[in-house]
């Protein structure tokens, strides 16, 4: 009984899938809704002109990549809740894998990985800063940089059986996310909604632009890098 | 829709049947972590640079890592 139940599961969703196919637009023919518009042409609020990259000075929001532009200023609240999301799970991890002293195996760790961390371990933590550091400029940004500074931290961690993080990814962790409030709580002083931009934009496509998206980004970038350092602590403890 | 488009379509299928279908646990894991890759090809054709940023770093790298790891501390998949 079970199994056909599962096989009319699986019928109706392929269907849905099947029909929904037949609805999307040709692909690189979509016509773009008004919404849709507003937000890359940075006009939500009326004025209607092109963006142009390295010469418009002063828009909404300047960030050069459409979608840091919604993720971190028009929807910043939704990543709020995406990291609350992340620390909730990374807080769930800890619970059930708690433990005192790092795990170790009594003997070195390959050489060759050795040799190679001292070589890669820089380049990576670069690459990762890199990434949310230009977050409101190239693709990538907070999370996929914590994310790559994490990897490296994993490196460390099977290269190394002193190594051991202890309290600085928590303490990083909770600062980072604090901050992330503080600055939300400074926009609904200054400028009456929480988590506003209240910082000048700047032109388009320098470093130094759009205001508090770069600031956030980076609070998001340490905070994610640590959370995720600490559930890889997490699973090499015992005791 | 090009040919390698449909191509690493097809392969996403195999390496998803063959996650499931795996008896070890270890490979299901590296074809979840192939699909992932696989899926990242495809972000990147449909200029999606983004997502395809973080799913290399999430799915691909971190994922399989974690999982592994989780693997090692619940003291290997034997029955």
């Amino acid at each position: 009984m079970r199994r056909v139940f599962a096989l009319l599961i699986s019928l109706g969703l392929i269907l849905f899938f099947v029909n929904s196919l037949s609805i999307l637009p040709e692909y690189g023919n979509v016509e773009l809704s008004k919404v849709s518009n507003a937000y890359i042409n940075k006009s939500v609020n009326g004025n209607n002109e092109k963006v142009k990259f390295g010469e418009s000075k002063d828009l909404e929001d300047g960030a050069a990549n459409v979608v840091t532009s919604i993720v971190v200023d028009y929807r910043s609240f939704d990543t709020l809740g995406e990291v609350t999301v992340l620390f909730t799970s990374a807080l769930g991890v800890g619970l059930i894998l708690h433990g005192f002293k790092r795990k170790t195996y009594g003997r070195l760790p390959n050489f060759i990985l050795r040799v190679s961390v001292g070589i890669l371990l820089p380049l990576i933590l670069l690459f990762g800063v890199y990434v949310f550091v230009h977050g409101h400029l190239t693709p990538g940004g907070g999370f996929p940089g914590g994310t790559i500074i994490a990897a490296g931290i994993l490196l460390l961690y099977l290269s190394n059986e002193e190594f051991d993080l202890s309290k600085t990814s928590k303490f990083v962790e909770s600062y980072a996310g604090s901050l992330y409030i503080v600055v939300g709580l400074v926009g609904l002083a200054i400028g009456g909604v929480f988590l506003i931009n209240f910082l000048p934009t700047g032109v388009v496509g320098d470093l130094f632009s759009a205001g508090i998206v770069p600031i956030v980004y980076i609070l998001i970038g340490f905070k994610v890098g640590a959370e995720l350092s600490g559930v890889i602590a997490d699973l090499y403890r015992e005791g | 829709m090009t040919i390698a488009t449909i191509f690493v379509g097809i392969l996403m299928i195999i390496s998803a049947i063959y996650a499931i279908e795996a008896k070890k646990m270890l490979d299901s894991f590296i074809s979840l972590s192939l699909l992932s890759l696989l899926s990242v090809f495809l972000f990147v054709i449909m200029k999606a640079p983004d997502v395809a940023i973080t799913e290399a770093s999430v799915g691909a790298g971190l994922t399989t890592a974690v999982l592994i790891l989780a693997l090692r501390r619940i003291g290997g998949d034997e029955e």
